[in-house]
């Protein structure tokens, strides 16, 4: 029995299903995340694999700053998500909202919706800080 | 009696492992066409496990029986075969599980599903008459429906039957949504149509269309092989073959709209089928 669990909870680490939501970010961090998918740094490697479906994902990886009008979007989206499920945020925006967040229409970062478990600072950050995040993410997975 | 069961019980065990593996070289193979690396070979039993460990979520409780039928219905068939059954009783099955999919993505409502659905059904019009007129090339040949007759017969079938053999291998590419006839939804394209026809299936329910789908691979690789019946060798050679071919041509090829996919599989895959059967019918 212990084998078993010890090969599904190898399995979730092995195989996580990322969905890449720009909450209203101003597209650079949206690159950095595709160049991290790129043949270059080839995150299937890691059994990455670049859902665009919700309802197959694991990870959430969120970019830019949420205001009002997208934070029902970026909620939605969560509730979407099957258990087990992480969120992590990218960029200065998606941790507190970056240089947008005094900004009248502006909530702040992705943790005012939505519990994010690995904050990745940058702006943008680069494609390694952004695969050294999911990594992290993903051992916080098994510590849950 | 109780032989042919326990080699049935053998062949649902075993097949989703074969498949399993096999489906993981795909994905290196791939990787390595595409000049990357690539996952390891268990990437996709880890897939599998880690979505039947996921929460139960359905839309309705349609979709779940659907995909329960869908897997009954492909290894069912996959039983069927290695007992050595009947070839049409095994296409209808199969045909009967392709559709409880179909079904199922249809008892959706969103758009991206039943797109995928509708699409899906036209490859299944696309490829279901070209395996029965495979299997019927196989009847005039042979003069019998069962497998078993395949196997005892003195010659490989691919000497008289090359065009169907031509044909099935436009079926299988079909069947298993490669590159060019990947419409309604695709192992590359991860976000086309959101997932198109698996867009609302989810965890542990998403893992068993991925089983059914190993199932249904070994199952068309085995229709594939029976054209070279008459040595292991033979039939392991004939099976790799169009396994690479598949490979390689889902890599190399761009898509096709549903037109000419239906184009292509009526136009060509019905005229080479006649030929082949009118040839045979000529020369008995």
């Amino acid at each position: 029995m212990g084998l078993l669990k010890k090969f599904t909870s190898f399995s979730q680490k092995k195989s996580p299903w990322l969905l890449h939501f720009d909450c209203g970010s101003c597209n650079g961090c949206d690159i950095e995340v595709l160049a991290s998918l790129t043949p270059v740094y080839d995150v299937e490697r890691f059994g990455i694999i670049h859902v665009g479906n919700p309802k197959h994902a694991d990870l959430m990886l969120v970019t830019g700053t949420v205001n009002y009008r997208n934070r029902k979007v970026l909620l939605n989206l969560y509730q979407q998500m099957p258990e087990p499920k992480i969120v992590v945020a990218l960029g200065a925006c998606g941790l507190s909202g970056g240089i947008f967040r005094e900004a009248y229409n502006v909530v702040g970062g992705v943790d005012q919706v939505i519990p994010v478990t690995v904050y990745v600072p940058g702006c943008p950050p680069k494609p390694e800080a952004i695969i050294d995040g999911v990594v992290l993410a993903l051992q916080k997975f098994n510590a849950r | 009696m109780i032989q042919k069961a326990t080699l049935l019980l053998a062949a649902i065990i075993v097949t989703p492992l074969l498949g399993g593996l096999l489906s993981g070289l795909d994905r290196i193979l791939t990787a390595r066409l595409q000049s990357r690396i690539g996952p390891p070979l268990l990437q996709p039993f880890y897939d599998v496990i880690k979505l039947l460990k996921k929460e139960k979520m359905v839309v309705n409780v349609w979709q779940a029986f659907c995909v329960n039928c869908y897997v009954a219905a492909a290894s069912i068939s996959v039983g069927l075969f290695v007992i050595q059954s009947d070839l049409l009783l095994i296409l209808f099955i199969q045909a009967v599980g392709a559709t409880f999919l179909v079904v199922g993505a249809l008892s959706s409502t969103s758009p991206y599903s039943q797109v995928g659905a509708h699409r899906e059904l036209l490859q299944i019009l696309s490829y279901e008459p070209l395996l029965m007129l495979a299997i019927i090339g196989i009847y005039m040949e042979t003069g019998s429906f069962k497998i078993e007759a395949v196997l005892s017969w003195h010659q490989p079938l691919l000497i008289r039957l090359p065009f169907l053999f031509l044909v099935l291998g436009y079926a299988l590419l079909v069947k298993l949504r490669k590159s060019p006839v990947d419409l309604s939804t695709s192992h590359h394209a991860h976000q086309e149509l959101v997932k198109g026809l698996t867009t609302d299936y989810s965890g542990p329910y998403l893992a068993l269309i991925e089983v059914a789908h190993w199932y249904e691979m070994m199952l068309f690789l085995g229709f594939c092989m029976l054209f070279w019946a008459t040595s292991w060798i033979g039939m392991l050679i004939v099976g790799a073959a169009i396994f690479l071919i598949e490979i390689i041509v889902d890599n190399t090829t761009a898509r096709l709209n549903w037109r000419w996919m239906l184009s292509y599989a009526w136009g060509m895959g019905l005229t080479l089928s006649l030929i082949n059967l009118i040839w045979l019918y000529a020369r008995r």
